[in-house]
């Protein structure tokens, strides 16, 4: 049976990757092709649409001005909420559960019902077309998303790894930096990696929010749908170049998600 | 579990997260409850007319047919992304190259933003031009999801499996990793079969991240707008559509704010009654 | 019940080890008699840990051979060797009860139900878990738990050996010792064989009969507490046992006699046959060194007192000796002198024992 086990995501990843060949298909095609006949492959393979992204500046602003947003949002969001998840996983305080329960509650509205008041809000303070706007929105259904992802991975480490390190000598910050963020590594992997992804594509706060100077790729990529019909090719190659910053984050916390914890020696 | 200590200051740790998230959910909560107690018929000019928007919306057949719809696709979703996403994690190679590309490939469907992926999928599963549409009716299966309701549900399904399975499964497998190697080799030492250490300690240390999935999916799935809306629109007629593109249509559709502001507040309780439902299964048996 | 012979073990965690430092083991050749009560001591990364492993089988060693009793073991799986392992945090099954958690690997390998349950009482009542066998084994305290972990591999009949890898680490400093003299009043009731691994010597050389000391993947000294104290084979045993350690003082060797800063030291071994460009030390431990009215010239430096006795620091240019006395005793002033106890002075070459 041990052997057999490969074959589960295995499948599984044949399954992911069909509609991922299909969008890239799709992208070295005219939309011409893609509407006019099924082509397993491109038949007249193009790069055009590739060019026209990388070379105008309407569109790989795009890219790089959500790819800011998002940046700022995660490092804020996990920033801030360590300290929280370990307020809540180490202490009872009035109100605790409450506060838990509420914290989750603000990802239960659809982002429909907050694009007009985060309009106006945003507006009066001045913020409007900034990527800070953004950001900021973002924390809204990011911050819980991390406090309770990181909360889980805490109380998954025994209290006693701080008491001993107290009994030890150990400043608070050096044990905290040192021994407790490393245990919880595949939380704050998996927590980062999900604050990003929400942000990158969230699309109607980001599109609410922004004009011009902060505008993200998913709002430019709506711009395909209304000028000259659909313009597919155009859409399929923005959408699988938005795929690689994501891939490169992901890449990159691979070592925390599936990190072995060796409980080490303290 | 040992008990948390009582700590009032522990309050300081948790304020920049109350200030940031409470600064972007009170004013618009609001706003909703403003709008869902009053009339409008535009001109700016608003009437209060107290519950009269909640009465109508409880009892219209157009609201329940969208619950019963919204449900029945969330309990199926559910009910594979789960498991799946579990069984994938589980079988997953813990360390090494083939794990790095597991993980990166895992988590393309999550990346691509929700209109993407609408209009990947439409595409690709139109009969005459798409790969899977044009594979599946050569293969003799009359399959068309524009214009069959079973279809569209099955196409609609597979797309959310396919889309959101990976976020089970990178949550199960990080909790899977946070296991400290200790109790696996104390397992081995006391002779547990693979099923008892799923068991005895596979499961329950991923309790904490399974919950998280299951709510996560749970209340993203009962919200769900852009791709279904993408890929069918609502249709065939209104086989497909679920409670939030009922939502828009009302709103932005008709301009009736009332009855979409109080749809939007009882939406909104709806989830909220099922998740803390969810959540206090879930964490039963939590000492506390 | 068995001997453990171990042959040549050396083991590595990189997969094509060039260097000296890529290996965690570099050479051990042990041998442990059957009930008795080791201790395996060392600094941290000693490799300790990783020789543990190896006996319990959770590791398998790069090369080197392991028996027990006379069949070779090398390549079986924990299952098999019959050996119980007590982790440094507390590995309990949180979802069953204490009940169960004993039950527990008696029920994997097929025992009738019948022969559980008075298994199951017997251990508990001698590890006092008794009042707690219906609780949820999630809600006990830390040495609770490792009791706990400590019964799992008591309740097999079939256990050869157990081991402990620094099973104190996370108990409350006031419950180790109660925790401690549990398992050697344990060892003495039962006789199993019991391996104890750690870093701190007061719980080695109080639990152990015999003490192997380990220091970077090789084993120094196999001996008793007493042996290792009076008699170190290598100045690395010396300096890590006992409270201060042992004094090092580098020297010259002029025809067989060691000279510190131009005073003849005499030791109780003595060699003429030392390799050229060896490095040559004396050791000494503080309970051996004297004031005297001649010998060493130091300075006083630094008085500690320890209870009943005080910690002398003196110093003689950058060296440091340190020397008891009794807590009555007048400290002199500045200047002094010091000399040793000859038979407790030896000669290290190259940090081995001399001769």
């Amino acid at each position: 049976m041990k052997r057999m086990t490969w074959l589960v995501p295995a499948l599984y990843i044949v399954f992911l990757m069909l509609p991922i060949y299909w969008l890239l298909c799709m992208s070295f095609k005219t939309t011409n092709e893609i509407l006019g006949q099924f082509t397993p492959w491109p038949q007249n393979f193009t790069l055009e649409n590739y060019r026209k992204i990388l070379t105008d500046s309407t569109w790989y602003m795009g890219y790089v001005n959500s790819l800011i947003y998002v940046v700022i949002n995660t490092v804020m969001s996990v920033a801030v909420a360590l300290p929280a998840a370990y307020a809540f996983s180490r202490y009872r305080f009035l109100g605790d559960k409450h506060l838990f329960f509420w914290l989750l509650s603000n990802r239960m509205a659809p982002a429909a019902v907050f694009a007009l008041p985060f309009f106006q809000l945003y507006s009066a303070i001045g913020l409007f077309d900034t990527h800070i706007a953004v950001a900021l929105a973002h924390c809204l259904f990011n911050v819980p998303l991390a406090v309770w992802i990181l909360e889980g991975f805490m109380s998954g480490v025994p209290k006693e790894l701080d008491e001993l390190a107290f009994i030890d000598g150990y400043p608070f910050w050096k044990f905290f930096v040192k021994i407790f963020l490393p245990a919880i590594a595949a939380g704050i992997g998996v927590a980062a990696f999900f604050c990003f992804m929400f942000s990158w594509v969230e699309l109607l706060l980001a599109k609410t929010l922004t004009s011009v100077a902060a505008k993200p790729i998913a709002a430019t990529m709506t711009r395909t749908a209304s000028a000259s019909g659909y313009e597919l090719g155009l859409l399929a190659a923005a959408g699988a170049l938005t795929i690689v910053p994501g891939a490169f984050v992901i890449y990159f916390v691979r070592n925390y998600i599936a990190k072995g914890f060796s409980l080490g020696r303290v | 579990m040992s008990a948390r200590t009582v700590n009032q200051k522990a309050w300081w740790l948790v304020l920049p997260v109350v200030v940031l998230v409470g600064f972007n959910a009170i004013v618009p909560l609001m706003t909703v409850v403003n709008y869902s107690v009053q009339e409008t018929f535009g001109n700016n000019k608003f009437f209060f007319e107290g519950v009269k928007w909640f009465e109508m919306v409880i009892h219209s057949a157009r609201f329940h047919d969208a619950l019963k719809r919204q449900l029945l696709f969330t309990a199926i979703v559910l009910a594979i992304e789960v498991p799946l996403g579990v069984a994938v994690a589980l079988a997953m190679p813990r360390r090494g190259v083939w794990a790095s590309v597991c993980l990166v490939l895992m988590s393309m469907p999550l990346l691509i933003p929700w209109n993407v992926v609408g209009a990947i999928w439409n595409i690709f599963a139109l009969p005459d031009i798409g790969m899977l549409g044009w594979t599946l009716n050569r293969a003799g299966i009359d399959y068309n999801f524009t214009r069959q309701p079973v279809a569209a549900w099955a196409t609609l399904i597979a797309m959310d499996v396919w889309h959101w399975t990976s976020l089970v499964a990178l949550l199960a497998y990080a909790g899977l990793s946070a296991i400290p190697d200790a109790y696996y080799q104390a397992a081995k030492i006391d002779g547990a079969s693979a099923w008892a250490v799923f068991r005895h300690v596979q499961l329950p240390k991923m309790k904490h991240v399974l919950t998280i999935a299951v709510l996560l999916r749970f209340m993203d799935s009962f919200m769900i707008y852009t791709e279904p809306f993408v890929l069918t629109g609502g249709g065939p007629g209104n086989a497909t559509t679920l409670l939030s593109i009922d939502l828009v249509k009302i709103a932005l559709g008709q301009f009736d704010l009332g009855p979409a502001g109080a749809m939007s507040l009882i939406y909104f309780l709806i989830i909220l009654l099922l998740s803390w439902m969810f959540y206090r299964v879930m964490t039963l048996g939590e000492a506390e | 019940m068995a001997r453990i012979r171990i042959e040549h073990l050396r083991h590595s965690y990189v997969p094509r080890p060039a260097r000296e430092a890529d290996w965690a083991l570099k050479e051990v050749d042990l041998e442990w008699a059957d009930g008795g009560a080791y201790a395996l001591l060392g600094p941290s990364g000693c490799g300790k840990t990783t020789l543990l492993n190896i006996v319990s089988g959770l590791l398998r060693p790069t090369a080197g051979r392991i028996f027990f009793g006379d069949a070779d073991v090398t390549a079986s799986p924990p299952g098999e060797r019959n050996i119980a392992q007590v982790f440094q945090f507390p590995v309990v099954y949180d979802t069953m009860t204490v009940y169960d958690n004993l039950a527990f690997p008696l029920r994997n390998r097929g025992v009738p139900e019948a022969r559980v349950d008075p298994r199951v009482r017997e251990i508990a009542a001698l590890l006092d878990l008794a009042a707690m066998l219906p609780q949820r084994a999630a809600g006990l305290t830390a040495d609770g738990k490792q009791k706990i972990s400590l019964g799992r591999g008591l309740v097999r009949s079939d256990v050869n050996v157990i081991m402990f890898d620094e099973p104190l680490t996370v108990i409350d400093p006031h419950l180790k010792w109660r925790l401690r003299s549990k398992l050697k009043e344990l060892h003495q009731r039962i006789g199993i064989t019991m391996i104890y691994v750690t870093h701190d010597q007061t719980e080695a050389m109080t639990f152990a009969d015999q003490v192997v000391v380990m220091h970077e993947g090789t084993v120094v000294q196999v001996g008793t507490p007493v042996e290792l104290f009076e008699r170190p084979r290598h100045t690395f045993v010396g300096h890590f046992i006992g409270s201060p350690g042992m004094n090092i003082l580098p020297c010259r060797l002029e025809n067989g006699v060691a000279r510190f800063a131009g005073v003849a030291i005499p030791t109780a071994n003595a060699t003429t046959k030392t390799p050229n460009g060896a490095r040559t030390e004396i050791g000494v431990r503080p309970e051996f060194v004297r004031f005297a009215s001649a010998g060493i010239p130091v300075r006083v430096a630094a008085v500690s007192d320890a209870g009943r006795h005080q910690i002398v620091e003196t110093r003689h240019g950058d060296t440091v000796i340190r020397l008891l006395l009794d807590e009555r005793d007048q400290v002199p002033t500045v200047a002094a002198h010091v000399s040793f106890d000859t038979a407790f002075t030896r000669l290290y070459v190259d940090g081995w024992l001399a001769g």
